[in-house]
């Protein structure tokens, strides 16, 4: 983990009350040893806020981190509002982030609203690797939906589900995981969505999910965003925010 | 050269500054962002005679210019702690730590305190009197003279080591708790833990915490902390340790000024994890602008 000051390279709306922030660091990760995992975060300070805000990955290069986030409250509202060149105190890289290792062939990579830009990154990272991740990204509506063409031009099969049918299939994320197939499942979003896909993938399908919690340091100090699992207490910010399917107590 | 050595129960230490218990692990977390030797100290997690998860999440709300968290003390227990905790922090910090210890009955902190007293890495037993976030005990001992008094006279009997007790600042009279304290045999005091407050989320209607209360910590409560330790010093003759809100070496040098002898920070941590090194490195140049040659020597100048 590093202290970051990082320049705001381009800020702008991509969906209604979605943004997407390019962040860039005046020295190379690698020479500052940081290394990034696709479903990993960083931790924004915000002026004139006492907490982080703590925002998942979607896309990095050598110097550069991608973030999408949505205005949820008056410090993302006042993320909405920078500018590019303006300059933010951002801690990175945290949590355990996905494994993309020992993959099968056609991971099923899943998203739901704010869920959906670390799936990018995985995707992006498992096509890196020789795999061919479909896409499944849910949204409540049109106006929210972001990212399918970049989903699309990653060379992902990629599949769009709104709540009300705006746009692609309509429903929910597991209405459309059936005719799909799979046996490994990554997926992030709301803990409800996360439930309903256990609830639906096969049981002898391989998954890795990632859970959202309010976090105080999130960087593994403060014990705020604790939950139990199958093998002990975890912190959502460090030995998560990906757990393991089979350590999972829903 | 200024200096900036004091001495808190007998124990010599580099510096005031030491990051408050429950925001800073066991210290080999940190020690991957920068060498915690420079630490005057710090007090690691409170820890229990079983091991604890704590509270229901969400146990963290956002406040102006400070937090509230309802961790409820989770901890992996006394024994692990021993076992497992300690020995990680021997390899990245070679001086006396501060234990932190809370219980729910007067045995079970005598009982933590017995264990960690014959822990060579312990410098102090920092009895938590004043948990918000449990129920049937932790601020119950602290928020009544007596109840306090008992925790502190129990433990002083079976420990060789100095016995800080952390008190609540969720009380009428301060004074009485830590004179108490004092009378029966406490080492030293800690003011102050949080203070008990609470949000509620207005998209809900409900409160934030899944508790509902929680403590409020951070800078916003930097002059109550400062007002209760100014207050305590006048009335006890054991040393100090101010806590609360602590995020600057002049926050430093107040609490100094108003009666500390070493200086907690805690939230600020959780916002910068490099804060404690920073104030420590800020401290000097402090010192120097206000024409303070040693921090001992301004302990209660402000009387």
């Amino acid at each position: 983990m590093i202290d970051s000051n990082m320049q705001i390279a381009s800020n702008k709306k991509i969906a209604d009350k979605t943004y997407e922030m390019v962040l860039e660091s005046s020295e190379l990760f690698q020479s500052q040893g940081i290394e990034i995992k696709p479903g990993q975060f960083v931790n924004i300070k915000i002026e004139g806020f006492f907490l982080r805000r703590p925002i998942s990955i979607c896309d990095w290069s050598e110097n550069t981190i991608t973030i999408i986030y949505k205005v949820v409250g008056k410090g993302t509202e006042k993320m909405s509002q920078m500018l590019a060149g303006d300059s933010l105190d951002v801690l990175l890289t945290l949590g355990n982030g996905y494994d993309v290792t020992d993959v099968t062939e056609r991971p099923v990579c899943i998203g739901g609203g704010a869920g959906v830009p670390p799936m990018y990154g995985l995707c992006k990272s498992l096509i890196a690797a020789g795999k061919k991740p479909v896409a499944v990204i849910g949204f409540n509506t049109e106006s929210e939906v972001f990212y399918e063409q970049e989903f699309k031009a990653l060379g992902a099969e990629t599949v769009v589900v709104t709540a009300d049918g705006s746009v692609g299939a309509k429903g929910f994320v597991t209405d459309v995981l059936g005719e799909l197939g799979g046996t490994e499942y990554f997926a992030c979003g709301p803990e409800p969505m996360l439930k309903a896909i256990d609830k639906t993938v096969p049981a002898e399908a391989v998954g890795h999910f990632s859970f959202e919690e309010r976090m105080g340091c999130g960087f593994g100090a403060c014990m705020g965003c604790s939950c139990k699992t199958k093998y002990g207490n975890k912190r959502i910010c460090k030995e998560g925010p990906v757990l393991e399917r089979s350590e999972i107590i829903w | 050269m200024v200096n900036t050595k004091m001495n808190l129960c007998g124990i010599e230490i580099d510096n005031p500054v030491m990051p408050a218990s429950g925001t800073f692990g066991f210290g080999y977390e940190f020690a991957e962002l920068y060498d915690i030797n420079v630490l005057g100290s710090f007090s690691f997690k409170g820890t229990t005679l079983e091991p604890r998860f704590g509270n229901p999440t969400p146990r963290i709300a956002e406040c102006t210019n400070g937090l509230i968290n309802s961790v409820g003390l989770q901890n992996p227990g006394v024994t692990d702690v021993i076992g497992q905790e300690l020995p990680k922090l021997a390899k990245c910090f070679n001086k006396p730590v501060m234990a932190n210890i809370s219980g729910f009955a007067i045995d079970e902190y005598v009982e933590v305190c017995k264990q960690l007293d014959k822990c060579d890495q312990v410098g102090w037993l920092e009895v938590n009197v004043s948990c918000p976030n449990v129920h049937n005990g932790g601020m119950a001992f602290g928020t009544d003279p007596k109840a306090a008094a008992a925790v502190v006279a129990a433990v002083k009997k079976e420990v060789t080591k100095p016995v800080i007790v952390k008190l609540s600042p969720n009380v009428r009279d301060i004074v009485a708790i830590a004179k108490a304290c004092e009378e029966a045999g406490a080492d030293g005091i800690t003011l102050i833990n949080t203070m008990l407050g609470m949000r509620i989320n207005l998209k809900t209607g409900k409160p934030v915490i899944a508790n509902k209360m929680g403590g409020f910590s951070g800078p916003a409560i930097f002059p109550i902390a400062l007002r209760m330790v100014y207050q305590v010093y006048e009335a006890v003759n054991i040393p100090i340790v101010g806590c609360g809100g602590v995020s600057t070496a002049e926050d430093v040098i107040e609490m100094i000024m108003a009666g500390a002898t070493a200086v907690q920070v805690g939230a600020a941590n959780l916002v910068n994890p490099y804060a404690c090194r920073d104030i420590i490195n800020d401290l000097p140049a402090a010192m120097e602008k206000y024409g303070i040659n040693s921090l001992e020597e301004i302990i209660g100048g402000a009387h």
